[in-house]
């Protein structure tokens, strides 16, 4: 396979993924700052630094409110992780990848940009904003079921996988390390109000409102969300899972080429960071510093993985 | 005359390079001017990934640099034994048609100052004593001066700014051969100047077709037609078509070039 | 899509060229066009049968069916990018469902004829690269040669394997009566076009396969097949193994990627661009996941310009550096070969007959649209005695620009041109209008008849020449009009050719 068209799959899948976790969050935020919060414009700017946005959204507005921010998330073509923009860039990796492409995933990704950019055409009213977060969360699930229903498991499957499990990985830990306060332990403020605003748009960030209740039997405590989010490997989005993903993927590969890979040594490595061991020991470590450390692992992941398979020249 | 050549054009990169090509037009061939007793070209920190003769005849090596490496060295070395032919090196004729040598190329476009030199073959007695005519004309109005031009400095620059080097001469003389619809052409070669061993560069001088004589060639620069000091190594239509080395590299690194030319007998 | 692909380079002008021309000439009045479909006596033989199966049908069914076949086109893709406008909305080019239907017989005697000059054409490549006989001969004139862009000296004294120059070609066909076909273009060099040959007959079996049982219509879906069979053959001697394929491309943003892109899925090839090829070990190799990979042959539509930037523009992104060295070495094959540009010039065009004649020893079989070569004296007094009723092109001009169409210049415009073509008579061709035969389309309100055009595709490999009973039909939607270029609402249709 061309090294290029590795590429292109990791990233289509990347920008897939973006795409669901940005109207994830955007669909938590909505519903935090519209129906629980104290502070909602205090909400929206949590859901922009979660996106890692804020950059560019400070350059454009001043101050946080529903109507700029799902813009801003959704729509706007200067914000290179909008839904729109990320929509395009998976549509056009698609094109360039359009050979390693079953039709149905091809057509399942064509669709979505057609739909969507349709849909996104004009600003999205309050009123219209579950429909539309919901056809992104659909046509996702769309190209997923093609991909997993339609596609050989070769190395193509493997890139496919790894684009969107990194993606998703870094897209966790922002989403926990923005709220990292909230699930410190801290007695005086278990249970209070505000905990429990934080722990649902937590929860909710991931879709996993209901399936923590079904895995804890619902005893929400700062600790057990924790653990919930990074180290349960039962979980589709914590980091554990992620990490074990990535590892899977990769041996696959190293299966097929024969060739030991450099980026699976560090996937391996974050793995066995997130295996065996008690969140009470990643309190002790520090829960940022810890997430940060993550974070950073999962870049070096990503970067190993381009060099490795020979993204660009 | 026997001379012994020894050409080395060295690239120091200022980070380790990515990947470069470099297109190489370094070997003389045969004719009844010279016979190549014994050539080499050698390749320090890269390789020669393909060989072949050129639309003009020439021997082109297309060079790698191996990845990673600070510098790249190439090296052409070798004998050649001269013969004086008068600079006629005679009806040799490649695929390319003679037609094909009365075309202006964007180096050696004649502009009405080129054409005004051209006219100076009219009004000779024979087209021979023309060209000689022509050669000096070339050479007074634009006499021998280094640093004035560059390498990608056609016929009409040169003649504006009034100074130019060897290049240049054969770049003007072919334009106004060519004005006058005789073929010409550009060569690259060696010159060994009697009074030393280190030669500053590679030479070139112009050739033109000429009824009965076949390719006769010029040297403007020395007022002189090539004789036994000179190695004839491309041909071309002008300097750009067989410039010695051109290169292509990838990055943004930059590269520095240091040439040394020995030709002695 | 574009009768000459314009992949990296200029903006086409001989298609606009041929466009405007077409179109107004259609404005002329009291003009008879030659139907397909229907004569005075009634339906013509080949589309009996389509006719029987038609008058069947539902109106509102098969409004339904060319709705369902618009989708389909959208949603797979089969679209063009607005050229130079990377943000422009990607086109659909329309797609009716009334097939064109040549019977075996006609395409017998066309296809003969494609088979005829397509090797003509690579003779005469082949000559104007090494001996220029032809020139020699007197044939053609030197200057047509000497004054053409698109001759490649690089070229010179250069065989590719087997002598073939022009692997895939697309002849343009017009016809203007029953037993009258003429050739419009060449296109040897990178003609574009055969995917839509290819999803309209996938189309028209999935919405109508009961008329494929009934009427027997011979296959064009071994094109792709071919194609690979094609350049495998043309692999460099000194290939070992399998020859490995790939096609190149200029990248997502070209108009005709979507074809790049089906072609290189069909034929199960890689589709590469210029940032994944190098030199590696004297050939040209591609950058995989597992490192450099060897390559054989090379189905490139990336214009010559932009081919290699080491031997060419030296700006350009898309080509690979060193690529002509490593041809030129015997080391790769590169389809359609650098310089076939030659043939598609409009001047070399009008001595087709004499090329034909040159090379083969036989008379042309298919006729050339009449051209008036204005360096003749006897030419230019008759296309001077009638600028009124001609089109009157610059033979190497970048189209649009400097022409005359007669029947819609004013009088004055004829008499300021008039001066032009006696001032530089050499500069000019001129040729009569045309009459393009028509085949219905479905309308709402029925068949309606529209004027069409023909492209077939040839496959030139070592191994002989192979010509796809089909082609691209394309059609001019509006009523009357004689365009029928994509860009100016032109459509398509699937092309059958009848087994007999």
């Amino acid at each position: 396979m061309l090294g290029k068209t590795a590429g292109g799959l990791y990233w289509m899948f990347r920008a897939l993924e973006r795409a669901e976790n940005t109207a994830r969050l955007i669909e938590a935020g909505f519903r935090i700052a519209l129906t629980r919060s104290t502070d909602p414009d205090g909400e929206w700017r949590s859901v922009i630094i979660t996106s890692a946005t804020q950059q560019g959204y400070d350059a454009k507005y001043d101050g946080y409110d529903s109507a700029r921010v799902t813009d801003y998330l959704l729509r706007d073509l200067d914000n290179q992780s909008s839904v729109l923009s990320v929509i395009k860039q998976a549509r056009d990796n698609a094109r360039l990848v359009r050979t390693a492409l079953t039709t149905e995933v091809w057509m399942a990704v064509n669709e979505t940009w057609m739909l969507l950019t349709d849909v996104l055409k004009e600003p999205v009213p309050e009123t219209d904003l579950p429909e539309v977060l919901s056809i992104i969360r659909q046509q996702s699930a769309l190209v997923r079921g093609a991909l997993h229903g339609t596609m050989l498991r070769n190395d193509i499957y493997d890139f496919a996988r790894l684009g969107t499990f990194v993606e998703r990985a870094d897209s966790t830990a922002r989403i926990i390390d923005v709220k990292y306060y909230a699930l410190l332990p801290s007695p005086s403020l278990v249970g209070s109000r505000m905990d429990n605003v934080q722990w649902e748009m937590l929860l909710r960030s991931v879709s996993a409102h209901r399936s923590f209740r079904w895995a804890t039997d619902g005893d929400y405590a700062s600790a057990n969300i924790a653990d919930f989010l990074i180290l349960d490997r039962r979980m589709p989005r914590s980091l554990a899972y992620c990490a074990a993903t990535i590892c899977e993927n990769l041996e696959y590969l190293e299966e097929e080429y024969g060739e030991r890979s450099e980026s699976l040594v560090l996937a391996r490595a974050l793995r066995a960071r997130l295996r065996d061991r008690d969140i009470a020991s990643i309190f002790d470590e520090g829960l940022h510093e810890f997430l940060s450390s993550v974070l950073g692992d999962i870049a070096r992941i990503g970067i190993q993985i381009e060099q490795d398979y020979r993204f660009n020249e | 005359m026997k001379l012994q050549i020894h050409h080395r054009t060295q690239y120091d990169y200022d980070a380790p390079v990515g990947y470069a090509l470099q297109k190489v037009r370094l070997r003389p061939q045969r004719s009844i001017m010279q016979e190549v007793v014994d050539w080499e070209l050698r390749v320090d920190g890269g390789q020669v990934e393909a060989s072949y003769q050129d639309h003009y005849g020439n021997h082109v090596d297309l060079v790698s640099a191996e990845i990673g490496v600070r510098q790249l060295v190439i090296t052409a070395k070798g004998t050649v034994k001269t013969h004086d032919a008068a600079g006629v090196l005679g009806r040799v004729y490649g695929r390319a048609p003679l037609w094909h040598f009365v075309q202006p190329t964007p180096l050696t476009v004649a502009d009405d100052k080129i054409k005004a030199l051209s006219g100076i073959i009219r009004e000779s007695d024979t087209v021979l004593n023309g060209m000689h005519a022509l050669s000096s004309a070339v050479l007074r109005a634009v006499p021998y001066e280094v640093g004035q031009t560059q390498a990608t400095t056609s016929a009409v620059e040169a003649v504006a700014i009034g100074k130019g080097v060897c290049q240049d001469h054969a770049n003007i003389f072919i334009a106004a051969a060519r004005a006058a619809a005789i073929p010409a052409r550009y060569v690259s070669g060696y010159l060994m100047m009697d009074d030393r061993v280190d030669q500053d560069a590679s030479h070139a001088w112009a050739e033109v077709h000429l009824e009965g004589l076949g390719w006769v060639g010029f040297d403007v620069s020395n007022g002189v037609s090539p004789d036994e000091r000179y190695v004839r190594i491309a041909t071309g239509r002008d300097a750009g078509d067989d410039a010695p080395i051109s290169g292509f590299r990838m990055g943004a690194s930059d590269e520095s070039l240091v040439v040394s030319l020995q030709v002695q007998q | 899509m574009c009768p000459a692909e314009r992949s990296a380079s200029g903006p086409g002008n001989r298609v606009a060229l041929r466009a405007r021309l077409v179109n107004m000439l259609s404005m002329s009045k009291g003009k008879t066009y030659f139907s397909e479909m229907t004569s005075d006596t009634g339906v013509r033989d080949p589309y009996q049968s389509y006719d029987a199966w038609f008058a069947q049908q539902d109106n509102a069914r098969l409004a339904k069916k060319s709705e369902e076949a618009e989708v389909f086109f959208r949603s797979t893709g089969i679209t063009f990018n607005v050229y130079g406008d990377e943000d422009a909305e990607e086109r659909l080019i329309p797609f009716d469902l009334v097939p064109r239907i040549i019977s075996g017989r006609e395409w017998d005697k066309l296809s003969k004829g494609i088979d005829q000059r397509v090797r003509a054409i690579n003779a005469f490549l082949h000559d104007i690269y090494n001996r220029q006989e032809i020139l020699r001969a007197g044939v053609i004139p030197v200057d047509l040669i000497a004054q053409n862009d698109a001759f490649l000296p690089q070229m010179i004294d250069f065989s590719p394997p087997g002598d073939v120059y022009t692997h895939i070609v697309g002849t343009d066909i017009v016809r203007t009566g029953e037993d009258e076909f003429f050739v419009l273009e060449d296109n040897a060099r990178t003609p574009s076009g055969v995917s839509y040959m290819l999803e309209n007959r996938e189309t028209m079996l999935q919405m109508f396969p009961e008329l494929f049982s009934k009427i027997k219509v011979q296959r064009v879906s071994d094109y792709p097949k071919n194609l690979r069979k094609s350049l495998e053959a043309s692999a460099p001697k000194n290939c070992e193994g399998r020859p490995f394929v790939v096609v190149l491309t200029p990248g997502i943003h070209n108009s005709a990627y979507y074809e790049h892109s089906f072609l290189a899925d069909q034929m199960g090839v890689e589709l590469v661009e210029g940032h994944d090829l190098r030199v590696v070990d004297g050939h040209i190799a591609m950058r995989t996941t597992r490192g450099y990979r060897k390559i054989d042959v090379i189905y490139r539509r990336v214009d010559d310009d932009f081919l290699d930037p080491l031997t060419f523009n030296p700006d350009s992104m898309l080509g690979v550096p060193g690529i002509m060295d490593v041809y030129r070495a015997g080391n790769i094959t590169i389809t359609n070969a650098p310089g076939t540009g030659v043939s598609d010039d409009k001047a070399i065009y009008s001595y087709m007959p004499e090329i034909v004649e040159f090379y083969t020893g036989e008379k042309a079989l298919l006729k050339n649209v009449e051209t008036y070569r204005c360096s003749e004296a006897d030419s230019l007094k008759y296309v001077l005695d009638n600028l009124a009723d001609l089109v009157v092109k610059e033979v190497h001009g970048s189209g649009g620009y400097g022409m005359l169409v007669g029947p819609t210049a004013s009088k004055k415009e004829i008499a300021e041109f008039a001066e032009k073509l006696k001032a530089k008579p050499s500069n000019y061709i001129a040729q009569p209008t045309l009459s393009l035969s028509t085949v219905p389309i479905f309308t709402e309100a029925g068949l309606a008849p529209r004027h069409v055009d023909l492209r077939p595709f040839a496959l030139v490999s070592p191994n002989g020449v192979e010509i796809t009973p089909g082609g691209l039909t394309r059609v001019a939607l509006k009523e009357g009009s004689l365009v029928v270029n994509s860009s100016q609402g032109g459509g398509t249709k699937d092309t059958w050719v009848l087994k007999e």
